[in-house]
């Protein structure tokens, strides 16, 4: 590992008397330029781009499996090239775990990337050691959610991916390093390992950890904390979505965070956004387990200090459990599925008729399927028969039949059944659609935190 | 009165549970929505959807619920065969429910 050094973005941190956090990506395949937005309007110090989903490490590592090279973020190219100049020229530190299953690769391709814009400098940190599949496979491992043994899944495993806490981005960010990539670690982590970085945070401070992972929870998802996933016309009403600007947590030594983002950009902040967020993706409030804390986010206040100026206070925790969440990537069967719409008065009779005939065919055709959904979009695919009751007929319907098969092909034959309807089923059906995918599920197990060893790989730009 | 006169809701999925926020527009109809919203009545509401439990837990500093639905996305979003798959319209399911208004309420206890 390098030495430690110093990095500009801390220095100026320090001046102001607090860090600020900007957040560039809350999945994926989130928009581009509101980083860039961030970067050169917000007055940031780190740029976080959070793109790894629950399933994409598995699907990344299949992948690595193809190319040692691959495996990382489809997305890393065009995210790096639209902010890597600006952010060093400004100073601005990025972490993002675009790496997914194969950090490394992306911690070359981004100095590559640095390389060819001229940008000599920089100094890439890539984060190993979430990948736990060999001993994961080599223990007797029960799943979470089933009970059952992991081992009983034998070569439909792809991978086995810890949750990382802050301690391993806290060492990369140590070196100096401008871009720290990881693979998997927990969402939160990856905005509170800078500030832990940058205010020395005692990792027992439990209520210091608690309150940085509420800064983590409420800027992870990016847009969704400045009126991106609210608006609804009339009662939650958000200008300018299609500019909306992605949040910035200017976070104090004490822990005091305000959510704002760049002004004269789309959306909102409001009390009402942050409180859903805080509350995404959680079960019980007072205890969200991470890698370095059980947060708790019972008591959290939020406050308008402002215009899109939203104060959020009163995080806590507790120590974490000592156990890491790690999720098991395996091959769980096909899916194949078709879909036919119906429309004009009538319209539902014939849907109905067309499930039916389809229903049918699936049997007397003999298509080996373990469940089997049969939808009508616009009227019960969402909520099933008990809401479309209350509401009248609609003007189309759209037909929907998805099944669970055990090979592509019987997958394939889904799809052709509802396609056949065009010239064996009701009048008037239109617009099929049909798929067939291999489905790649997630289970998850927990491995002792001290099981798990990890490393910092530092990749220099050379010219 | 359906609960989205009063409050907003989103939904998020882990695995096969799904969770969902009821946060009240205005903290003085937190009580109200204590007493209407109940794990029972919006366990009966979605029965069609939920097969495990709900389990609410309650947020007085921030005039909010959250709930907590077991085995309710058909195996969670990367097994389920739902269009839907991550249950995110479920937020819109709740706000259906019904629930006595509170100007209502307050006359008749007079």
């Amino acid at each position: 590992m390098s030495a430690v050094r110093p990095h500009r973005a801390a220095g100026r941190a320090a001046a102001r008397g607090t860090i600020r956090l900007g957040a560039g990506a809350g999945y994926s395949g989130d928009r581009i330029e509101p980083a860039l937005e961030l970067v050169e309007r917000g007055d940031i110090d780190v740029l976080v781009f959070e793109c790894l989903a629950e399933r994409t490490i598995a699907l990344a590592q299949q992948a690595r499996h193809r190319d040692p090279d691959a495996g990382f973020d489809p997305l890393l190219d065009a995210r790096m090239r639209t902010v890597l100049r600006a952010a060093s020229e400004r100073g601005v530190r990025i972490v993002t775990n675009m790496g997914a299953a194969n950090p490394l690769a992306a911690a070359r391709r981004t100095a590559a990337i640095a390389r060819e814009l001229g940008l000599a400098s920089l100094r890439v940190a890539a984060v190993l050691g979430d990948d736990v599949l060999a001993p994961v496979l080599a223990g007797a491992f029960r799943f979470e959610e089933s009970g059952a043994p992991v081992r009983d899944l034998g070569d439909r495993i792809l991978s086995a991916n810890a949750y990382l806490g802050v301690a391993p981005i806290c060492a990369a960010l140590r070196t100096g390093a401008d871009v720290v990539i990881t693979g998997r670690a927990a969402d939160p982590a990856l905005f509170l390992a800078p500030l832990v970085d940058a205010f020395g945070w005692s990792m027992d401070d439990w209520n210091l950890l608690g309150q940085g992972t509420v800064v983590g929870h409420l800027l992870e998802c990016a847009g969704q904390v400045t009126g991106g996933y609210f608006a609804d016309p009339g009662l939650k009403d958000i200008p300018d979505l299609a500019r909306v600007g992605f949040p910035i947590g200017e976070v104090s030594a004490d822990g005091d965070f305000v959510v704002t983002k760049v002004e004269g950009s789309g959306g909102r902040v409001t009390p009402a956004t942050c409180k859903e967020q805080l509350l995404y993706e959680i079960h019980d409030p007072a205890r969200y387990l991470q890698p370095d804390v059980a947060a708790d986010f019972s008591r959290v206040r939020v406050e308008a200090i402002g215009t899109d100026r939203i104060r959020v206070v009163g995080g806590r925790g507790s120590a974490p459990t000592g156990m890491l969440k790690v999720s098991v990537g395996y091959v769980d069967g096909h899916v194949g599925e078709g879909q036919i719409s119906y429309a004009g008065t009538g319209a539902l009779a014939r849907a109905r008729l067309a499930l039916e005939i389809v229903r049918e065919r699936l049997r007397i055709t003999g298509v080996q399927t373990s469940e089997t959904r049969f939808d009508l979009l616009g009227v019960d695919a969402l909520h099933g028969p008990d809401a479309a009751q209350r509401r009248g007929e609609p003007y189309e319907v759209r037909l929907r039949v998805a099944g669970r098969t055990p090979s592509m092909a019987e997958a394939v034959r889904i799809g052709n059944e509802v396609e056949t309807l065009y010239t064996n089923g009701p009048a008037g059906g239109g617009g099929v659609v049909k798929s067939a995918r291999e489905v790649v599920a997630v289970q998850s197990v927990l491995v002792p935190a001290s099981a798990v060893r990890t490393s910092v790989e530092i990749v220099e730009v050379t010219t | 009165m359906k609960l989205r006169e009063l409050a907003h809701s989103r939904a998020g999925d882990k695995g096969d549970t799904s969770n969902l926020s009821l946060i009240a527009y205005d903290a003085r109809h937190y009580e109200h929505l204590r007493r209407h919203a109940t794990a029972a009545a919006v366990r009966a509401h979605l029965a069609g959807i939920v097969a495990g439990e709900v389990i609410r837990h309650e947020l007085p500093a921030l005039g909010a619920f959250n709930f907590v639905l077991t085995r309710a996305l058909g195996g969670g979003v990367t097994r389920s065969l739902a269009i839907d798959a991550h249950g995110k319209s479920l937020s819109s399911a709740l706000l259906e429910l019904e629930i006595p208004d509170p100007d209502d309420e307050r006359v008749s206890t007079r």
